[in-house]
């Protein structure tokens, strides 16, 4: 019976519309590029940035905007638009912590946001260095080849 | 296990909602709403505790109770958090109880059993959920939003209280049917529809079945919260199992909220709130006679979906009557 039931369940579950969806992110991930590359430029010819340092300036300003946003209330509603297109660059990590802080800010300091603010970004952090650590360490046993 | 009751009745309810009820289409059968979240709280959570507080203190009112003799209530959260903090400032003899979504069906058959023994004069029953503190405990925090399948249901947020007694007044609790957990073998925690409707469909056909009933006896079949799709398995599975065909059915989430991206409403408050609003005044009116409220609760656990284990789910059922 419990095929019947998982058949019947399968046949009234909607589709996701993949090819609308994953439209709707290569848009809004290309240009959160361009808005990227961009600052790189204003940082660059403005205000006279070293390329390297401009990178970073360029990050700090997406994660301040991205964290700003989240606090005034409406960023929720874009991420839910453009979906990864959001969530996979830095503005995804930044709103995945602020959302999180804002969430248990009532709950204190430490107990509230040092306990959990990095509880959805928590895993980003521990993999990434993990993932970076073995790149680098093929990258030296590469070169030593 | 169905129990008769012949002489148990919901005297009078109350309900009190948040903006987005109180932007649906039943928002005018409601006895108060609120257009914050917060409801002039600190936290969410509190925000809960002061929605039943608000719901039995209206009830009160509007039934003149002067003591309440006992008092069952439940919510979603954590040591049914909500609930007892609550109680704690009403003077009653309280029990606490858990059956996620399916609670206030439970807390009816409950309450019906005291009564019905003679055990107390009035049982006060109360449910309760807020979707922010629901999100947060379930799902993501409130301001990750993040994106959700067609199948998500939103969590009400809103409080329901009734006042039940021997005293014939208001609609007839003729009987009850408590449920088997079911597992419907699902997994997916954003398709609760899926989950839950197995275990409506079993409580529905016990319940037929033990009172020799056909599914055409009662005007309306009312589910807690399956929402669109939901709905539809349950329809479907009923009819290929076991050859019940619903007609004069609906489901309180696909009623109570207009959130076109979402399957429907959820949570505990939802069965409810639609019950003790809309039903308890078109029964007044004369527009349903019989009704099937059947509450459906998912019993979800964070952890044991973390373990990749499956979301088992329950049903009651209870059968309400106009007081002739």
């Amino acid at each position: 019976m419990k095929d019947t039931y998982q058949a019947i369940v399968k046949k009234h579950t909607p589709k996701e519309d993949t090819f609308h969806n994953a439209f709707i992110t290569f848009i809004t991930g290309g240009l959160m590029g361009v808005i990227g590359e961009f600052l790189i430029e204003i940082y660059q010819k403005y205000m006279n940035v070293p390329y390297k340092e401009a990178t970073t300036c360029m990050l700090i300003t997406l994660i301040f905007i991205s964290c700003l946003f989240t606090s005034l209330g409406f960023f929720d509603k874009w991420v839910n638009f453009c979906k990864c297109g959001l969530i996979i660059p830095i503005t995804g990590f930044a709103h995945a912590t602020q959302s999180a802080a804002l969430e248990y800010k009532k709950e204190g300091l430490i107990t509230g946001i040092g306990a959990n603010m990095l509880k959805l970004s928590g895993a980003v952090i521990i993999y990434g260095i993990i993932g970076s650590f073995i790149f680098s360490l093929l990258r030296a046993l590469v070169g030593i080849v | 296990m169905t129990t008769k009751y012949n002489n148990v009745y919901i005297n009078e309810t109350a309900t009190v909602v948040g903006p987005y009820e109180d932007k649906g289409p039943l928002n005018k059968y409601f006895d108060k709403a609120y257009n914050d979240l917060y409801f002039k709280e600190k936290t969410f959570e509190q925000a809960e505790i002061k929605m039943i507080k608000e719901s039995i203190n209206i009830l009160k009112n509007k039934n003149k109770t002067e003591k309440i003799d006992l008092i069952i209530g439940g919510d979603l959260l954590n040591q049914i958090t909500a609930s007892n903090y609550a109680a704690k400032e009403i003077n009653a003899n309280f029990i606490g109880i858990y059956a996620a979504c399916a609670t206030s069906t439970l807390e009816l058959i409950l309450g019906a059993n005291f009564i019905e023994n003679n055990l107390v004069k009035n049982v006060t029953v109360f449910t309760s959920s807020h979707n922010n503190t629901a999100e947060k405990q379930y799902r993501y925090p409130v301001e990750y939003g993040g994106p959700k399948p067609k199948t998500t249901t939103f969590t009400v947020t809103g409080a329901a209280s009734a006042i039940l007694s021997k005293t014939k007044k208001g609609m007839k609790i003729e009987s009850g049917t408590i449920g088997k957990v079911v597992d419907s073998n699902t997994k997916n925690v954003f398709h609760m529809g899926a989950v839950m409707a197995k275990a409506a469909a079993e409580t529905i056909k016990s319940h037929l079945e033990e009172t020799k009933r056909k599914v055409d006896y009662y005007d309306l079949i009312l589910t807690g919260d399956l929402g669109k799709y939901g709905k539809k398995i349950l329809k479907e599975y009923l009819k290929e199992k076991y050859n019940i065909i619903l007609k004069n059915y609906n489901d309180a989430g696909t009623m109570i909220l207009e959130k076109k991206e979402y399957a429907g409403a959820s949570g505990p408050a939802c069965a409810p709130l639609v019950t003790y609003s809309y039903v308890f005044n078109q029964m007044k009116k004369g527009k349903y006679k019989k009704v099937l409220l059947v509450a459906t609760g998912a019993l979800m656990s964070p952890t044991m979906v973390n373990q990749r284990l499956t979301i088992p789910a329950i049903a009651h059922a209870i059968s309400l009557e106009k007081v002739i």
